[in-house]
C-alpha cells in the first residue's frame, strides 16, 4: 500500500536516531540550583506568586499564567526560592526567571506518584480543560503553545478531527518515539481525554514509516476503540509540521494565515497526549519532560527524563559531558532547533532534544553565487521561492516579499539544507518574513 | 524603384501618425508640476540617501517647495551651503542646523571584549540579532557584521580588522542617519560634530548592571555615576546604569574622561595632554 | 566553559550538495559522448576539447585575476564544464585558434561580463557556438566524416549531416531523403556531425546518470522531446514524401545534446517545474520551426538561447503551487 505523505516540496536528510532503541532514563541526580524561566511558552511571561525564602516542593505552583495565551508554572525541585530576577537564556538573552535552592525532594502530596493507572475517572470537557490550564500544559513538540488554548475553538467553529502528532520527522530526535513505545497506554488515555475535552470523536495517530516498532503497539493499542486510527506516514520531512501533517493525513489543505481549527481539525503531539494523561490521571503538573541527548561525538545517547530548570551543562555532564571536539550544542533537533551560546541555561518545557556536533558538523561550508538550480523551489513545502525571497529580504524589499507570501514560511530549512551553493536562504527568508509581519501587524492596527 | 518609394511612404505615414498620436497624448495626460521643483532638485546633490527623511532628492525638492518654511528640513549630504541655495531660489529664510556626525557608542573591540561564541550565519548584523545576544557576553554592543556599511552610501564607514568594530570617517561622513536607522542594536548616534571636530561621548549603551557589564567588558559603561558628580553642567545623566552625556549641554572640559574608572568615555580630537594621566586611555582613544 | 561554541541559524545541518559536485556530475554524463567522439573523430576531435576546456579555464583565470579581481571559482568545474561543452557543439576538424576565440566569447561575454557563474543569462558554450557559426560559417558546417583513430585533423574527409540532407528534401531535393542515415546509425555512432552530438545513446545514457543523481529533473528534457516529436509527427503525417519519420529528428542533430545537456543548463533555465516545461515545450517547437523553414539546418542553439532571454519572464510569471491557495 502506498503510505500517505504531502505533495509539495520536502526533503530526506539522514534520521540519524541513534537513540531509538535505549529506554527512558529518568535523571535521579539533581543539581543544587534550578533556574525556571517565567516564559517557557509562546505568549505572554507567567506572573511568579512567591517570594525569595519562599519554600516550595515539587509541584508546588510558583507563577501563575498571566493571559489567555500563557501558561502556569510549577516548581520541579523542592527547595528555597533564591531569586527572582533577569537570567540568562540559552541564546544569552536576559529573560525573568525564578531561581530555586534544591533541598530534598519533596513532591506535592496531591501527585499520584503511583504507577498503577486508574481508569476511572470521570470528568465534564470543562473539567479536563480546566486541569490542564492548572497543569501548565504547553506543546511538547517544540513550539510550546499552551495547549488549553487549543482545546477551546473559538465560537462557531467545531473540529470533527483529533490528530495527534507522533512523526518526529527531526532527525536524532526520539523522545516521542522511546515514549510512544513505553508509555503507549497512558498516551491512549492522554488521548480519550482530549477527545472528550474537545469533543471530538474521530482520532488519527499519525507515525512516520521509520518508527514500525511504535506503528505496530499504538496500532494494537487502538484496536480497541474504534475512533482512534493509526496513520502511518511516508518518511519526508517537514512531516511533523501541522500544516503538512493535516494535508497528509486528511487531505484538507490548509488554507494561507488560518488556524487548523478552520479545516475541523485539532492537533496535539504526542508528548502532550501524556502529560494531559499524567495532569488528570495523576494530577502531575508538567514539571519534567523526556529529552534526547544525542550526538555523533558522544558516546552513549540517551533519552532523559529532566526536571524543567536544570542546566544543560547538568544533563550533558550526566553522559559524560561535552567531547573535546564539540563545536555546537543544539536545543530541539538539527533542522529547525536552535544553537545554543549558554549552557548554564536551564532545560524548558519545549526542549526536546539537546544535540552536540562535532567542530566539522558545526560549521558552514562558504557560500557561493547562486546557480539559480531551483532545488530550493522544488523542495519548499509551501511552495515557495526561497532563492527569490532571500534576495528580496537582502535587498529590503518588502512589498515584493509580501507578494512572494514570504509570510507562508514554516522556517522548516529545507531551502538552506539543499542549497548546493550553500547559501544561507532562511537565514534571510526568517529575517524577512519577520520584518513582513511587523509591517502586516502595524497596517492592520491603522486599519 | 517602386519597392522604394512605397516602403519610405509608409515609413513616413507611420512616422507621422505615431507623432500626433504621441503629441496628443502628451498634452492630454500633463503632469503639471512646479518648475521650482526641477530647480531645487537640481541644487541638491543627488545621491538619494534618505537622509533629510523624504523619498529621495526628488521627494525632499517637492517637500520644500510646497511647505512654507525651511524649518525641520536639511539636507544632511550638502549642509547648510544647499540649504542657502534652496532658500534663494524659494525666497526662504534658512534655518542653521548643527553638522552632525555619526557616533559608534561601542568600545567593544576583541581585546576589550572577549568572544564566548562563534557567529556563523548570514552576515547580517539584523539576522545576528534576531537569533541570539551576540557574540559576547554584552547583549547590547556592536556586532561587528557591518549593516551600517552596508548602508552608508557614501563611504563613511569601515570595519576595523583589528577592533572589529565599524569607525566612521568624519571627512566623508554627511550625518544622513542612514546607520542609525541600520544598526539593530542602536549602536549608532547622530552627534553634534564640535569645535574642531572635538567632541566626548560614552562609548557604551550596555544597560546590564555594573557587575555583569564588567564580566563581559573591560571598557563597558557600569553606571557608577562618577561622571554624572564631576560634571559641572549637569550635562551626564545616568539611567539604566548607563550614563549618556547630553551634547548640547557639554563643555568639553574632560573632567568626566579623567574619572571615568572604565575609560567608557572617550575623548575624540583633542591634543595630547602634556601630562598624560593614562597613556592607555589616549591610545583607546585613538583607535 | 572551555568550549566557544558556534552560533548559527537553523538549519544545522547540510545535505552535502554542492556546485562542485553538480558540475562534476555533468562532466561524468558527457563521458560516454566524448567517447564515442574520440573513437570515431579520433585526433581532432581530442586537439578540439583540449583547447576548449583548456582555453575556458586560461580566460576565466585571467579574467577573474585582472579584471573581476573576484574569488577563485575554478575549482567548481564549470569552467571545465563549459568548455567541455562548447567543443561538444564544434565540428572536430575546425582550426585550434577559431576553438580559442570560441571560449573567449564563451567565458568572457557569455559568462563573466554578467558577473561570473550564476548571473549569466544565456548559456556561455552556446554564446560561443552562435558566435562562431556567425563568424566562421564555412569552418562551422564542414563536417568530418566518422572514421575512427584513421580520421585526420583539419583536412578530414567531409560528410552532409542528416538534417542538411533533411533540409535539401524541403528545398527540392528527391534523394537526399534516401541518404539520410538509418535509425541504428543516428543511435551509435554512424553520422556526421558535431563531436559531441552524434550519438543519441550515449547521450541518452548521461541523461540517464544525472536523472538518477538528481542533478535534473525529467522536465526539460521530456517536455523538449515531446514537442518537438509532435511537431515533426504533425509534418510527416502531412507530406512523407519531403518530411522524414518524427523519430528521424529526435536523434539528429543537437536535439539530444541540446535536450539533455544545454537546455537544462541550471543558470539559464527556469526555477520552477511548471516554468520548465513551458520553457521544454517552447524550445521543442522553435527548434522545428528552424529546422522546417529557417535558414539552418539545425535550430536547437537558437532555440535555447532564445527561450534563455525569456527565463527571467517565466520566472516571474510561472510561479510553483503554492500551498493553501486552492480553495476560492
Amino acid at each position: 500500500m502506498e503510505m500517505k505523505t504531502f505533495k509539495i516540496g520536502g526533503i530526506h536528510p539522514a534520521d540519524n536516531k541513534f537513540s531509538a532503541n535505549v529506554a527512558i532514563e529518568t535523571l535521579r541526580q539533581l543539581p543544587s540550583r534550578v533556574v525556571i524561566p517565567l516564559s517557557q511558552h509562546i505568549g505572554a511571561p507567567a506572573t511568579p506568586i512567591v517570594g525569595k525564602g519562599d519554600k516550595v516542593k515539587v509541584g508546588t505552583l510558583i507563577a501563575k499564567s498571566s493571559g489567555f495565551v500563557s501558561a502556569n508554572i510549577h516548581s520541579s525541585v523542592s527547595g528555597t526560592v533564591v531569586k527572582i530576577d533577569n537570567f540568562e537564556d540559552a541564546f544569552g538573552v536576559r529573560k525573568p526567571a525564578i531561581e530555586i535552592e534544591v533541598e530534598g525532594d519533596e513532591w506535592e502530596e496531591t501527585i499520584d506518584k503511583n504507577a498503577k493507572i486508574d481508569r476511572t475517572f470521570n470528568l465534564s470537557s470543562e473539567e479536563i480543560i480546566e486541569k490542564i490550564t492548572e497543569a501548565g500544559i504547553v506543546g511538547m513538540g517544540g513550539a510550546t503553545f499552551p495547549t488549553q488554548v487549543k482545546l477551546m475553538p473559538p465560537a462557531g467553529k467545531k473540529a470533527d478531527t483529533l490528530i495527534i502528532n507522533a512523526v518526529e520527522c527531526e532527525p536524532y530526535l526520539t523522545s516521542d518515539h522511546r515514549l510512544m513505545l513505553e508509555k503507549g497506554k497512558e498516551i491512549m488515555i492522554g488521548i480519550q481525554l482530549l477527545m472528550k475535552a474537545t469533543k471530538v470523536n474521530r482520532v488519527i495517530i499519525g507515525i512516520e514509516s521509520n518508527k514500525p516498532d511504535a506503528i505496530e503497539l499504538m496500532t494494537t493499542l487502538s484496536s480497541r476503540t474504534m475512533s482512534v486510527e493509526v496513520c502511518p506516514l511516508k518518511l519526508k520531512y517537514p512531516q511533523g509540521s501541522e500544516k503538512q501533517l493535516i494535508v497528509a493525513t486528511t487531505g484538507r489543505e490548509l488554507p494561507s494565515g488560518q488556524l487548523p481549527i478552520d479545516v475541523g481539525v485539532i492537533v496535539q503531539n504526542v508528548g502532550t497526549a501524556y502529560a494531559v494523561f499524567e495532569a488528570i490521571v495523576k494530577n502531575k503538573p508538567l514539571v519534567e519532560r523526556v529529552v534526547t541527548v544525542t550526538g555523533k561525538s558522544l558516546k552513549q545517547t540517551k533519552n532523559l527524563l529532566v526536571r524543567v530548570g536544570t542546566p544543560m551543562q547538568f544533563v550533558l555532564d550526566s553522559v559524560g559531558g561535552l567531547p573535546i571536539d564539540t563545536g555546537k550544542v543544539v536545543a530541539g533537533g538539527p533542522m529547525m532547533g536552535k544553537a545554543v551560546s549558554n549552557l548554564n541555561a536551564p532545560v524548558t518545557k519545549g526542549t526536546s532534544g539537546i544535540l552536540v556536533m562535532n567542530n566539522k558538523e558545526s560549521k558552514r561550508e562558504e557560500m557561493e553565487n547562486c546557480i539559480r538550480c531551483g532545488k530550493c523551489v522544488e523542495v519548499c513545502c509551501m511552495g515557495l521561492q526561497p532563492y527569490l525571497m532571500m534576495k528580496l529580504a537582502e535587498k529590503a524589499m518588502w512589498k515584493e516579499a509580501e507578494e512572494e507570501a514570504i509570510y507562508d514560511c514554516l522556517e522548516c530549512g529545507s531551502c538552506s539544507y539543499i542549497c548546493p551553493s550553500h547559501r544561507p536562504l532562511l537565514d534571510y527568508v526568517r529575517f524577512g518574513k519577520s520584518k513582513v509581519m511587523q509591517i502586516r501587524r502595524e497596517r492592520n492596527l491603522k486599519e | 524603384m517602386n519597392i522604394i518609394v512605397i516602403s519610405t511612404l509608409i515609413l513616413a505615414a507611420i512616422g507621422i501618425v505615431s507623432a500626433t498620436v504621441l503629441y496628443y497624448a502628451s498634452q492630454k495626460f500633463k503632469v503639471e508640476e512646479d518648475p521650482r521643483v526641477d530647480e531645487v532638485e537640481a541644487a541638491l546633490p543627488g545621491a538619494n540617501c534618505g537622509g533629510c527623511g523624504f523619498p529621495g532628492c526628488r521627494g525632499f525638492a517637492d517637500a520644500c517647495v510646497k511647505s512654507d518654511t525651511l524649518e525641520g528640513k536639511l539636507c544632511p549630504v550638502g549642509g547648510g551651503a544647499v540649504m542657502s541655495k534652496i532658500a534663494t531660489i524659494l525666497g526662504l529664510e534658512v534655518v542653521e542646523e548643527n553638522p552632525k556626525v555619526a557616533v559608534v557608542r561601542c568600545g567593544g573591540s576583541c581585546e576589550n571584549r572577549s568572544r564566548t561564541n562563534v557567529y556563523d550565519g548570514a552576515k547580517s548584523c539584523a539576522i545576528a540579532t534576531s537569533l541570539y545576544a551576540g557574540e559576547t557576553g554584552c547583549s547590547y554592543g556592536c556586532l561587528g557584521l557591518g549593516d551600517c556599511v552596508e548602508a552608508c552610501t557614501f563611504g563613511a564607514l569601515s570595519i576595523n580588522s583589528q577592533t572589529m568594530l565599524p569607525e566612521v570617517n568624519e571627512e566623508k561622513c554627511t550625518a544622513c542617519g542612514a546607520c542609525v536607522k541600520a544598526c539593530p542594536k542602536n549602536v549608532i548616534e547622530l552627534r553634534k560634530k564640535g569645535p574642531k571636530s572635538r567632541r566626548i561621548y560614552v562609548s557604551c549603551i550596555n544597560k546590564d548592571k555594573g557587575g555583569i557589564t564588567r564580566k563581559a567588558c573591560s571598557v563597558g559603561c557600569i553606571g557608577c555615576l562618577k561622571c554624572q558628580k564631576v560634571c559641572a553642567f549637569d550635562a551626564i545623566i545616568v539611567e539604566n546604569n548607563i550614563a549618556y552625556i547630553d551634547y548640547t549641554k557639554c563643555r568639553l572640559c574632560r573632567k568626566c574622561v579623567d574619572e571615568c574608572p572604565t575609560n567608557a568615555i572617550v575623548a575624540l580630537n583633542f591634543p595630547i595632554r602634556k601630562v598624560a594621566t593614562e597613556t592607555t586611555n589616549i591610545e583607546h582613544l585613538n583607535s | 566553559m572551555n568550549n566557544i561554541l558556534t552560533i548559527s541559524p537553523s538549519p544545522h545541518i547540510h545535505s552535502g550538495d554542492s556546485v562542485k559536485k553538480n558540475m562534476r556530475d555533468v562532466i561524468i554524463a558527457l563521458l560516454p559522448a566524448y567517447a564515442v567522439a574520440l573513437y570515431s573523430f579520433g585526433l581532432g576531435a581530442f586537439i578540439v576539447s583540449l583547447t576548449a576546456i583548456f582555453s575556458c579555464l586560461l580566460f576565466e583565470f585571467l579574467i577573474q585575476k585582472y579584471l573581476i579581481k573576484g574569488k577563485f571559482t575554478l575549482g567548481n568545474y564549470s569552467a571545465l564544464l563549459t568548455g567541455l561543452l562548447l567543443s561538444f557543439n564544434l565540428p572536430s576538424n575546425i582550426p585550434w585558434w577559431i576553438v580559442v576565440i570560441g571560449s573567449a566569447v564563451a567565458i568572457g561575454i557569455g559568462k563573466m561580463s554578467f558577473g561570473g557563474l550564476g548571473n549569466n543569462p544565456f548559456n556561455p558554450a552556446l554564446v560561443g557556438r552562435v558566435f562562431l557559426l556567425f563568424s566562421f560559417p564555412v569552418q562551422m558546417t564542414t563536417w568530418p566524416r566518422p572514421l575512427g583513430w584513421a580520421s585526420s585533423y583539419l583536412d578530414a574527409e567531409t560528410m552532409a549531416t542528416p538534417l542538411a540532407l533533411i533540409k535539401n528534401a524541403i528545398y527540392g531535393s528527391s534523394v537526399s531523403l534516401n541518404q539520410v542515415p538509418d535509425v541504428v546509425s543516428l543511435l551509435t555512432v554512424n553520422t556526421a556531425g558535431s563531436m559531441g552530438e552524434i550519438s543519441a545513446i550515449a547521450l541518452i545514457l548521461g541523461g540517464v546518470y544525472l536523472l538518477i543523481r538528481k542533478v535534473i529533473t525529467w522536465h526539460i528534457p521530456v517536455s523538449i522531446l515531446l514537442s518537438a516529436g509532435l511537431f515533426a509527427l504533425i509534418m510527416q503525417l502531412v507530406n512523407p514524401s519531403v518530411y522524414p519519420p518524427f523519430y528521424v529528428h529526435l536523434l539528429s542533430g543537437g536535439m539530444m545534446l541540446g535536450a539533455i545537456f544545454m537546455a537544462t543548463d541550471y543558470v539559464t533555465s527556469p526555477m520552477s517545474h511548471r516554468g520548465m516545461l513551458i520553457y521544454g515545450v517552447f524550445i521543442g517547437i522553435l527548434t522545428m520551426i528552424i529546422r522546417f523553414w529557417g535558414a539552418y539546418p539545425e535550430g536547437m542553439s537558437f532555440a535555447i538561447l532564445i527561450m534563455n532571454a525569456f527565463t527571467p519572464i517565466i520566472n516571474k510569471y510561472v510561479k510553483p503551487k503554492r500551498f493553501g491557495r486552492v480553495k476560492k
